[in-house]
């Protein structure tokens, strides 16, 4: 870690450094200091909020909060019903990384709770010291500022509190009432203004995804002598909805090449399209429902435009949550579609399908240079699932894995499926501005990696985020691992999937048939 | 005297104490919960979700999954106090059930593990630096209160007993419009000054858990987003909207 991040004694212990759920003492302020970059008044206004802060903005900011209230259950509700029993205090990696009592999920919550209960209840108007509630001044909002861009919204926290409160709630609505002021954050304002404007956070217009898909093509080609196919824009009876990292990141690219073999095994008609061309949701991080729908009907319209039969949706956490939990939701009912199909689907459940159904042939060898354990991402743990039972979310990306794979170890429990830990880059903080929360929130996890090599020989970690992937390449490198030993689960697909009539194919056939002569003679 | 102030404190406390439950669950109840933000893995079935909160309210299920003392002490405090809410049923019905007379043996004791529960608690919030430091003032007076309670309900019970058939008349009187003095023991009036205060600040203090823990999303929510379809009521519908425009025809 770069020496000038803050340093918390107790974090330099042995048991601190090994131990991936070490849970320090409280040290005040200890990550006052991290605070990303807030947006410039052109892309607040590109979002439809003020590009100043109004001189009455308490008065909005209240406002904001009373109207949240109204249209959101879950704010209301968990403002009320904390009890401070302290069971989530230790459950934030964010926490476990920097020892800030506001990053506790019940102290993060408090840091709005506050403010409400001195507005909204009447204790708090009445007692305001006794219930420990506070007026809404200028440092108030700028620790809204702080330790709100210090959540990944990740959900750890709403898995162990006894009513299931859910910090990400507050998170978002801290964010949304924040921008209603004018107080937005750089990093997730400017990417969402690309979607609006070019169709993908990267900002990559329809000429530099086309050249870069046939180049794709190209590279596919050259290694397995089959033409495979990446259509843009073409009619198809799949529409694929990929974090637009994939077309661009290393490793997620590798996942792509992955998805596009698939479809080709399997024969289906499937295209992208670079109107819709991002899976991924910022919006949703910074819980503007306005913002995400606009940015959820670029899918519907993709899909009506293209006239899909379904959508499916690449490998990306929080864009899973976006299509699963709220795509429905905010462009849906999506009538038009084949009911035969559930809407939308991940590519890991086509995937599976298509490994169960036994017509495609996979060479495990090819990953056998590769022990492997795999990072369940936060928002496909807690917030979403794939096939048709709870907990699929966690055994369809695995059993893929074993599928294409001879050497998969799990992490420690307590770290993986719904108690997994974020990889410290989620919620929108994937900003080399705030690199120091970025390496603190994702030590935990990096421990629990460190376990896994310790006693399995463990080299790689594959990932089904397109965040966790870049963040991973990050900060991997300062715990003893390269910047490729992030994977995409695809990856490993593509590496182990013999295409019919492809080099592997032939070459897979002559081994074959030399063991068979072997064993004659 | 003594039999007004208290009898007109009873009425207030119970009216306060259900109405104003009933305006919270009101609000709870009336205010959309847009997307279907269920904490994942979830039943994907309704019945799977009343057994997932079943477990949960009962249980403390994912209480369990997080903090095994705050666990003990809160099923001790919690468990205690539906057998003692049980048993002081005896208090306000005639003839008394035999549910009732079934816990009154129990009940006497959950007396005592109701106080070890709370005296559990505190001490967690006051010797745990993060829950210390997440524990404003009205924290801790709750749990005093709850102790105030439960000690002076005890040394009735073990130390110096009450006329409770004169307490039962009392309440009976109040539910039937028509008074009974109460008697005068120093320890009944503050255990039940203390309930009645209990009652007053229940609707306003985050003890709407209670109820609350019904209406959380991410509980109560059946894991069906991509089957049901779920407008959100304040957003016009998918078809009176307008798309943003592809990139490069924008004026
Ligand atoms: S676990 Fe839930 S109730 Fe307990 S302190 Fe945390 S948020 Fe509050
Ligand atoms: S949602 Fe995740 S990052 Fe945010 S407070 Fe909860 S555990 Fe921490």
């Amino acid at each position: 870690m770069a020496e000038d991040y803050k340093v918390i004694e107790e974090l330099t212990t042995e048991e601190a450094q090994t131990d991936p759920l070490y849970v320090p003492e409280p040290v005040d302020g200890a990550s006052e200091h991290i605070r990303s970059f807030p947006a410039a008044a052109e892309f607040e206004e590109k979002l439809g909020y003020p590009g100043e802060r109004p001189a009455n903005w308490q008065e909005v900011a209240l406002n904001k909060m009373d109207e949240l209230r109204g249209k959101f259950r879950s704010f209301r509700l968990f403002l009320d019903i904390c009890v401070k029993c302290g069971a989530c205090t230790d459950k934030c990696h964010y926490y476990m990384g920097t020892a800030d009592p506001n990053n506790m999920p019940v102290g993060r919550q408090d840091l709005l709770r506050s403010v409400y209960r001195r507005y909204f209840t009447l204790p708090g108007k009445w007692f305001p010291s006794l219930v420990g509630a506070r007026d809404l001044t200028e440092e108030v909002l700028d620790e809204w500022y702080t330790y709100y861009f210090q959540c990944s919204e990740c959900r750890r926290c709403s898995v162990f509190c006894p009513y299931g409160i859910d910090t990400a709630e507050i998170t978002m609505a801290a964010r949304e009432i924040l921008d209603s002021v004018g107080y937005g954050m750089k990093y997730t304002n400017e990417i969402i203004g690309k979607v609006f404007d070019i169709g993908n956070n990267l900002g990559l217009p329809k000429p530099a995804l086309q050249s870069t898909l046939e180049d794709l093509e190209e590279e596919i080609e050259e290694d397995t002598g089959v033409p495979v196919r990446l259509p843009l824009d073409e009619p198809a009876d799949i529409l694929l909805v990929t974090p637009s990292a994939d077309f661009f990141a290393e490793p997620h690219i590798d996942g792509l090449i992955g998805y596009a073999k698939v479809f080709h095994a399997t024969g289906a008609k499937w295209t992208l399209s670079s109107y819709a061309s991002e899976a991924a949701n910022f919006a949703m991080f910074i819980g503007s429902y306005e913002n995400m729908r606009r940015i959820a009907l670029r899918i519907r319209k993709a899909a009506i435009d293209l006239g899909v039969k379904r959508i499916i949706i690449g490998e990306c956490g929080h864009a899973w949550r976006a299509a699963y939990q709220f795509l429905n939701t905010l462009a849906g009912p999506c009538d038009f579609l084949d009911p035969k199909y559930p809407v939308p689907q991940h590519i890991c459940e086509y995937t599976w399908d298509a490994i169960q159904a036994g017509k495609q042939k996979f060479d495990k060898s090819q990953n056998d240079h590769i022990k492997l354990t795999y990072h369940d991402s936060c928002n496909v743990a807690r917030a979403s699932r794939m096939g048709d039972y709870p907990g699929g979310q966690f055994d369809i990306p695995r059993n893929i894995i074993k599928a294409v794979c001879n050497n998969f170890y799990e992490m420690p429990e307590g770290t993986t499926r719904e108690a997994t830990l974020c990889c410290g880059g989620g919620g929108g903080l994937l900003t080399d501005d705030i690199m120091e929360i970025r390496k603190k929130g994702g030590s935990p996890r990096m421990k629990a990696l460190k376990q896994a090599r310790d006693e399995y020989g463990v080299n790689k970690m594959a990932a089904i985020c397109a965040i966790c992937k870049s963040q991973f390449t990050k900060i991997m490198p300062d715990h003893g691992f390269a910047v490729d030993d992030i994977m995409s689960v695809h990856q490993l697909v593509s590496n182990a999937i013999i295409l019919p009539g492809s080099e592997q194919e032939k070459e897979l056939m002559e081994e074959q048939t030399e063991e068979r002569a072997d064993a004659a003679e | 005297m003594l039999t007004t102030v208290y009898a007109l404190l009873y009425y207030v406390a119970f009216a306060v104490f259900a109405g104003g439950i009933a305006w919270r669950v009101y609000e709870y109840a009336k205010t959309p919960q847009p997307a279907n933000i269920v904490t994942t893995p979830a039943p994907v079935t309704r019945a799977g979700v009343v057994w997932r909160m079943f477990k949960e309210v009962l249980f403390f299920e994912s209480l369990w999954k997080s903090n095994k003392w705050i666990w003990i002490f809160a099923q001790l405090f919690h468990a205690s106090l539906w057998l003692i809410l049980v048993r002081h049923a005896r208090y306000f019905i005639d003839p008394v059930p035999a549910l009732v007379v079934l816990a009154q043996p129990f009940g006497k004791y959950a007396g005592l593990t109701f106080v070890l529960g709370a005296l559990g608690l505190l001490a967690r919030r006051m010797f745990v630096a993060r829950v210390r430091y997440i524990s404003a003032p009205s924290d801790y007076l709750m749990l005093l209160l709850f102790l105030g309670i439960g000690i002076s309900g005890l040394s009735m019970t073990f130390v110096n007993p009450v006329d409770i058939v004169g307490v039962k008349a009392f309440f009976l009187g109040l539910m039937t419009f028509n008074w009974q003095p109460l008697p005068g023991s120093p320890a009944l009036l503050i255990h039940l000054g203390l309930v009645a205060l209990w009652m007053l600040i229940f609707p306003f203090s985050k003890l709407v858990h209670a109820p609350g823990v019904f209406f959380s999303p991410t509980r109560n929510m059946v894991d069906n987003p991509r089957e049901k379809f779920r407008p959100v009521p304040w957003m016009p519908a998918v078809s009176e909207v307008s798309f943003d425009p592809p990139h490069g025809t924008r004026k």
